[in-house]
């Protein structure tokens, strides 16, 4: 059952590991969009995440901290996003952009003197025997805490917008923000509270590629994670649980084609390292075309700024 | 309490004013990042915002600026079209790099013959590579349908890929002892982009930069397209019956920011980089989107915010080597620049009312 030496079983569970950071991060601009707000800032917001939760469990020597600090950092930039673009109504890509190139550049800086140190380790949860079954046992009973926790997440987004008063009105100020308001709802209050979750859920993702899935800090870490994320969300057609498949199936790919680099394929490294953007780039070519099938589902107010005028 | 009313049309006052207030207020930011580094702030923003025009070293590091400032100019008056238009082209980068390892290649395949066709040879192999590279995202959206920011920057991660092959493989000097990196163009006259005035800084890329800037500020003043440019930017409804063909206007704002910034690249890489190497690129693509906005959009606006960015280039650089300073925080600093340009922007578009004393008039 081997393919150039690479086990299925193995295959899998770290697919399930690399899908984790544009889990999070896609999922938190999933409810982001779904209020009408595009937010490109998704990779800086990693990335400082990356550095912050990074930063934090170095000193405190707990992950737990870490990927509290990463959160914290990631809704603390997220926050500037959210002044400027609800409050000064500055055009959301443009500040998006802005909030990536930013936070590229903050990393970098706080991240000095942070290179070649381990952070503290996380370990798989102990599900004892459970852990022992053959293949399915290191498939889906081997991972640390924040595997089971992306995936919770999943199910807690999909259910508050699905079937709950606070979904609703989310969704109501992401497709008509005109008659959100003429109901009474405070659509900046809303959108920023939103904004706010995205940037920590971006943080939080960023944390985990710096504290889990590398495991150290190196500039330029996240390595587009971010992009991919937005591409997700396109993929997902706004839809929680095609956010798991999507990063189930990118984290695949990136796992497939490391794999394939270190079993020595014969397919050139360079090739296989553009794959995971390629495909990327082919994913959304499908996804939006056939008369705008991506488009269709999208929140009608994307991307719109609200300005109570009239 | 504060209340913002929207304007009947923007200020005129304002949309000359902004960028100076954010430049003002990014200083005074940035000297309170500089001051939490351990810097002395004031020591800092001297050494990046006047030693280098009035310094010690200041008719070395003035030549500089016109070689930073070269590329940066270049790049975002083609960015600054699409933004115009509501197309935005964030894979500038990656057409950069795509410009020059293309019109490097045509170089490097006539070594070592001299002639004077050559160099021309290359700044249109240049153009192409960085046009092709820009057709890509282009095309896909208007076939179809599909995010062109999304696509333009998965590209340059694509092309930066290509790159690190070019420089350790199919470009690599065959004399270099295994180096990564390609032959170096200063010493292949042909095909070199030599400095034109002897330490004015001013090589091919900054001339083009100049003519490219007065030929958009005509076409954007003076001619249908750019009026449809603008229009599809301002009011897409209003484009639409003016008979505006949207597919156009994407392939051509795509194709010429593409064009510019393969060019950039190419004049980049056989003038002051000398050579392909793995990272001769210095994200000028991203920092050219800043250069866009601080210019207002404006081709003689991006002219002088292009200058004012190489100023934070050169003047950062001199930072790191005198006082230390990171050069991290440069990047910082421009990231908070492109900030407070966007939010100041709000006075060119918007009135603020202090609700003291005025009565709630609804």
């Amino acid at each position: 059952m081997d393919f150039y030496g690479i086990n299925p079983a193995v295959l899998i569970a770290s697919l399930m590991v690399a899908a984790v950071p544009i889990m999070l991060a896609a999922l938190g601009e999933l409810v982001v969009e779904k209020a009408g707000v595009l937010n490109l800032g998704v990779e800086g917001m990693m990335i400082v995440g990356a550095i912050a939760g990074f930063i934090a469990a170095v000193t405190s020597g707990s992950p737990v901290v870490g990927f509290l600090g990463g959160a914290l950092a990631g809704a603390a930039l997220s926050l500037v996003f959210a002044l400027l673009t609800q409050f000064l109504l500055t055009n959301q890509v443009a500040t998006g952009l802005a909030l990536t190139l930013f936070g590229l550049g903050l990393s970098s800086l706080a991240g000095q003197g942070y290179n070649g140190i381990k952070p503290p380790a996380t370990h798989a949860v102990p599900f004892g025997p459970l852990a022992e079954i053959p293949f399915f046992g290191r498939i889906l009973f081997s991972h640390d805490w924040m595997v089971y926790f992306s995936v919770a997440m999943i199910a807690l987004v999909w259910w508050v917008l699905r079937s709950t008063r606070l979904g609703l009105i989310i969704r109501a100020v992401g497709e008509n923000h005109e008659a959100a308001h003429s109901l009474g709802y405070k659509v900046n209050r809303i959108r920023l509270g939103c904004i706010l979750f995205g940037g920590a859920m971006a943080g939080m993702g960023g944390a985990y590629v710096s504290l889990i899935r590398v495991p150290q800090w190196t500039d330029g870490i996240t390595a587009g994670a971010g992009w991919i994320a937005l591409a997700i969300v396109v993929f997902a057609s706004w839809k929680p649980w095609r956010v798991l498949i999507g990063a189930y199936l990118f984290g695949g790919i990136t796992v497939l084609q490391l794999n394939l680099q270190a079993a020595g394929a014969r397919i050139p490294v360079e090739y296989l390292s553009m794959s995971p953007y390629l495909i990327t780039i082919l994913v959304l070519v499908i996804m939006s075309s056939g008369r705008g099938r991506a488009g269709l589902s999208a929140p009608a107010a994307l991307g719109q700024n609200f300005h109570a005028s009239r | 309490m504060l209340r913002l009313e929207r304007r009947p049309t923007p200020s005129r006052f304002w949309q000359y004013g902004t960028p100076v207030v954010a430049v003002v207020l990014t200083m005074i930011a940035g000297g309170l990042l500089f001051a939490l580094l351990g810097k002395d702030p004031f020591a800092v923003i001297r050494t990046i915002f006047w030693d280098p025009l009035f310094g010690e070293f200041a008719w070395y590091l003035r030549g500089q600026l016109l070689v930073k400032a070269g590329p940066l100019i270049l790049i975002a008056i083609g960015l600054a079209l699409g933004f115009r238009a509501g197309i935005w082209n964030i894979g500038a980068e990656g057409q950069y790099v795509m410009g020059a390892v293309i019109g490097a290649s045509v170089g490097l395949a006539a070594y070592p013959t001299e002639s004077r066709l050559i160099y021309p040879a290359m700044v249109l192999a240049g153009a192409f590579g960085g046009w092709i590279w820009a057709m890509i995202p282009a095309i896909l959206k208007t076939r179809f349908n599909t995010n062109e920011i999304l696509v333009s920057l998965m590209l340059v991660y694509v092309a930066e890929t290509i790159l690190a092959k070019a420089a350790t493989g199919f470009l690599r000097n065959p004399e270099g002892a295994g180096f990564p990196g390609s032959r170096s163009f200063s010493s292949y006259k042909a095909a070199s982009n030599p400095e034109l005035i002897a330490g004015s800084g001013l090589h091919w890329g900054g001339v083009a930069a100049l003519v490219t800037a007065g030929l958009v500020y005509v076409l954007l003043q003076r001619h249908i397209l750019g009026f449809q440019i603008k229009l599809a930017g301002q009011a897409p409804r209003a484009a639409r019956f003016h008979g505006v063909n949207p597919t156009r206007l994407v392939v051509f704002c795509m194709g010429i920011s593409g064009a510019l910034a393969g060019l950039a690249g190419l004049f980049e890489v056989s003038g002051p980089a000398g050579q392909i190497s793995i990272d001769f690129n210095s994200g000028y693509g991203f920092t050219a989107i800043i250069v866009a906005f601080l210019g207002r959009l404006n081709p003689l606006g991006i002219v002088l915010a292009g200058l004012l960015m190489a100023l934070t280039y050169v003047g950062g650089e001199m930072a790191a080597t005198n006082i230390g300073l990171p050069s991290a925080a440069i990047q910082v600093f421009q990231g908070m620049l492109l900030f407070f340009l966007l939010g100041v922007d709000v006075l060119s578009n918007y009135r603020i009312r202090f609700l003291l004393f005025v009565k709630e008039a609804r």
